[in-house]
């Protein structure tokens, strides 16, 4: 070994010492410490976390992943784990946990901030932002009145290699589970198999539809509303809409990003707290504004351009259905051929 | 080729290396490896524990159309692109090493490259290159372009990142291979063809079957490409079904590491049936093949393969960081805080490197130097870690640590994350040892042994100043696969420990699409820095052979 290996390997060890030292979880501040499994992302939560410590006094310790590998890990972790909240992008997610009895009902006060179409029927999660599914359009392709009313008119001819899916995509399975869910089997396995003999487009993603529909590769997609707004603040001449079906049709079904306290949680009082935190006007301005989301909490109004909740007029659906039958639903999926479109 | 004659004989060397006489292994050397092997075999200990508990449900899963399709297309898939890669690997190799192709000292480092391009880029990249409106509809107006999708769109972005795996060892092959066998087969009248198939190919075929493997298990491993060309593989299958259908994707995994295993085995078996000849004898000039005609077609195939697999991937991430957040977050989107980030996955990769290429030093020497009944097992169970999903090998190693007292204390901690690394890309070092011991002439050893010279003086002063190439392109490869990595990091890291990989994630997650953008182009260049660092500098000395200055590395 040369003596510039040896400088190497100084600094090497050095950077390692300095990345163990700073790694290293931070004394837990006066009020305590509370640990978040996120599935939301730092860079859209971070602030709400920050706001939470400096008014609280409790130290928040955030880790960041796909919910649900986050709910495998909480899982895996069994009484062992660290989290005390669970942030949860899919009612997939929340539902797999609730399902192996690892959430804890939520304190009814906290419940009661968001109406009950929002929340579990158990109280053992909490809705805090919504996203409403639509058809999102390209307006130099699609004119208004060519839109249709229902999600079920896309297999008519009309609409013949018109529509983009993600099948694979989580929205669309929980969609497609409300949809079993409200509109029974039969109906729904005939939608899938209309929407595949009528030449809907697969993409990977809702944000890949939203790329190929604002290029006019796909006349329109089925997506998640919040990706046009996405789009439009990266730039505001991108040719795309959203289309709301009403008459409480499911293709614009409300999916929820919802918060949970974890079983095993050793502070179920900051642990509320902080579910509570989520739910005040503050922070529920923040979760519309960044994402371009729904408040879920009672009285705090959405964004701007948003049509307010209530004119949504989303089906009635209990959201804690959608976390069980998401198996049927992959089938059904599969058994269409939609995937291999 | 039926004129070819066998090389004459004074020019060809002794058997240097293992197989003909390997001795049997020390207790120290086998019990230090097993224990090691050990460590790495959690992974799959897990996947069996909870697969039988599934009982015969896991049956039905294998059963089921879930198991049969799935798993002929990643065998399709992992078949046909080593092959491709193989080819591509060595021919690339073969151009920049031994024959007059202009500007070759550049490309040599260049080639490396798309190593460093995460899959999912270069997917996207591919796919906005052919989307409408993309560059392809505008160059060449066709109408409407065909959608990069299924099996050929899996194959060519897999061929072109990661033909490296093949192009590495066989450049660091090349350059030990002494320049006198090639230019006696010329002199003797041989065409250059003739003495690409007669000496370099036989010489090189370590090299080639040791990237190969490497480039079938990442192909089995591989998620984030086959998912947006969406290729109905088994990784696609075991992530669908992760949550909802978790008897599915435990069962599935357990069937993906036995594919796994498998390759790992019957590629070992194969390498026990070459007949290991090799002529190491580097510090000469280096034997040159003219191009001539071939001149211009060779490099127009480099430029498209370095077009296809670097330039074009990084002027995708290039747009998206121009294109800007709008003003998201105050600006915020533009992302200027990357020392953080940058500090993290270099100190954290490097570290990795390190710890895996001394872990897996014993447990290559067993397996390359000695006869041992342990060795196979070790070898297939250290290589086959790599084509594991990192989320399946980050909750089994959530399993293995929280169940044991004391180690349990080490959860989420920095070693754990950089163990957890070890566990997952340790293939790549053992591979790369591997062929670099085999290259090792057991006459100095031999020679050094008969002075006196004790084992660790032996290993010291002789041998490691020799493998070092070799170990340093194993670490390379480590660091490089530790950088890009993601679930495991997510799941295991240190809270608040952000890397390039978990920064480039979260900031798509959330639509800013200029800050993954930039980061993904940081992190390319990071990655890009270390690979000159680590790996090519070492190359150089080609170079000064090729200048006239030598370096005793004989072993004639």
């Amino acid at each position: 070994m040369n003596r510039r290996m040896h400088h190497l390997a100084l600094t090497l060890v050095l950077a390692a010492a300095t990345l163990v030292a700073a790694a290293s979880p931070a004394a837990a501040g006066a009020g305590g410490t509370l640990t978040v499994y996120s599935g939301r992302t730092p860079e859209l939560i971070q602030p709400l976390l920050d706001e939470f410590s400096a008014e609280s006094g409790i130290e928040i310790e955030a880790r960041f992943g796909d919910s649900a590998d986050l709910a495998l890990l909480i899982d895996e972790e069994g009484d062992q784990t660290p989290a005390d909240v669970f942030i949860s992008q899919s009612p997939g997610a929340t539902g797999y946990l609730d399902g192996q009895d690892r959430l804890r009902r939520i304190d009814q006060d906290v419940l009661d901030v968001v109406a009950p179409a929002y929340r579990a029927s158990d109280g053992r999660w909490v809705g805090v932002s919504g996203r409403v599914r639509v058809l999102v359009y390209n307006t130099d392709l699609v004119k208004p009145r060519d839109l249709p009313d229902s999600v079920f008119e896309l297999t008519k001819p009309k609409y013949e290699d018109q529509v983009a899916v993600a099948p694979t995509n989580g929205s669309f399975q929980d969609f497609v589970t409300a949809m079993r869910e409200l509109e029974g089997e039969g109906r729904t396995k005939k939608w899938l198999a209309g929407m595949e003999a009528n030449g809907a487009r697969a993409y990977a993603s809702n944000s890949a539809i939203v790329e190929a529909v604002a290029r006019g590769e796909v006349p329109m997609g089925l997506v998640n509303h919040y990706y046009a707004a996405l789009a439009k603040a990266a730039d505001p001449a991108t040719p795309v809409e959203n289309h709301v079906f009403e008459d409480q049709d499911v293709g614009s079904v409300i999916l929820v990003t919802a918060a949970a306290v974890v079983d095993q949680t050793d502070d179920r009082k900051a642990a509320e707290q902080f579910v509570r935190y989520l739910l005040s006007k503050s922070a529920q301005t923040h979760l519309a504004e960044d994402e371009f989301e729904y408040p879920l909490a009672r009285g705090v109004k959405p964004l701007g351009d948003l049509p307010p909740l209530s004119k949504v007029d989303a089906p009635k659906l209990d959201l804690s259905s959608l976390g069980g039958g998401l198996l049927r639903t992959r089938e059904l999926i599969a058994e269409s051929g939609l995937e291999q479109a | 080729m039926t004129t070819a004659a066998p090389v004459p004989a004074p020019l060809m060397p002794a058997p240097l290396s293992s197989g003909l006489r390997a001795p049997r292994a020390p207790r120290s050397l086998v019990a230090t490896s097993a224990l090691i092997a050990a460590l790495f075999a959690g992974p799959l200990l897990y996947l069996a524990i909870r697969t039988v508990g599934f009982g015969s449900g896991a049956l039905d899963v294998l059963a089921s159309s879930d198991a049969a399709g799935p798993l002929l297309r990643t065998l399709l898939l992992a078949a046909s692109v080593s092959a491709s890669c193989a080819l591509l690997g060595t021919g690339l190799a073969w151009l920049v090493v031994r024959t007059d192709l202009p500007g070759r000292r550049a490309l040599r480092v260049l080639l490396v490259l798309p190593l460093v391009i995460p899959s999912f880029v270069g997917a996207l990249a591919l796919q906005a290159a052919f989307a409408t409106g993309g560059l392809v509809d505008r160059l060449l107006d066709v109408g409407a372009p065909p959608r990069i999708e299924g099996f050929w769109a899996a194959f060519g972005v897999l061929t072109l990142l990661s033909y490296p795996y093949v192009y590495l060892p066989v450049v660091a092959r090349l350059v030990a291979l002494p320049p006198e066998l090639e230019e006696s087969a010329r002199s003797l009248g041989r065409t250059p063809v003739q003495v690409f198939r007669s000496i370099v190919l036989p010489q090189t075929t370590g090299a080639i079957a040791a990237g190969s493997l490497l480039t079938s298990l990442y192909c089995v491993s591989e998620f984030g490409a086959v998912s947006l060309v969406r290729y109905d593989t088994l990784t696609l299958r075991i992530q669908a079904t992760r949550l909802f259908d978790r008897e599915t994707s435990i069962t599935l995994s357990l069937l993906l590491a036995v594919v796994a295993l498998a390759i790992v085995l019957s590629e070992r078996a194969l390498a026990r049936r070459r007949v290991p000849i090799e002529a190491v004898g580097a510090g000469r000039r280096a034997h040159q093949t003219a191009l001539g005609r071939w001149r211009l077609p060779a490099i127009a195939a480099v430029g498209a393969v370095l077009m296809l697999a670097l330039v074009a991937p990084v002027a995708v991430l290039a747009e998206w960081a121009a294109r800007g957040d709008g003003a998201r977050f105050g600006g915020a989107g533009a992302g200027t805080d990357f020392l953080g980030p940058v500090l993290n996955t270099v100190g954290v990769s490097t570290v990795t490197a390190l710890v895996a290429t001394v872990a897996v030093l014993p447990l290559a020497y067993l397996t390359v130097r000695h006869r041992s009944r342990v060795g196979g097992a070790v070898n297939a169970l250290v290589v086959g870690g790599f084509a594991l999903p990192g989320l399946v090998i980050a909750l089994a190693l959530v399993f293995w640590v929280l169940g044991t007292p004391v180690v349990s204390a080490l959860y989420q901690s920095f070693p754990l994350l950089v163990f957890a690394y070890v566990v997952h890309f340790g293939a790549q070092a053992m591979r790369a040892s591997q062929v670099a011991i085999s290259g090792l002439p057991r006459r100095v050893e031999d020679a050094a042994r008969s002075l006196g010279a004790s084992r660790w003086r032996r290993l010291r002063t002789i041998e490691l100043p020799l493998i070092a190439p070799g170990l340093a392109a194993g670490a390379g490869l480590v660091l490089l696969a530790t950088m890009k990595e993601l679930p495991a990091t997510l799941l295991l890291a240190p809270t608040g420990f952000e890397t390039l990989a978990t920064r480039i994630w979260s900031a798509s997650e959330s639509g800013l699409l200029a800050r993954a953008g930039l980061t993904a182009l940081v992190l390319v260049a990071c990655s890009a820095a270390l690979t000159w660092l680590v790996m090519v500098r070492r190359l150089r000395w080609v170079d000064s052979a090729e200048r006239g200055s030598s370096r005793a590395a004989s072993s004639r």
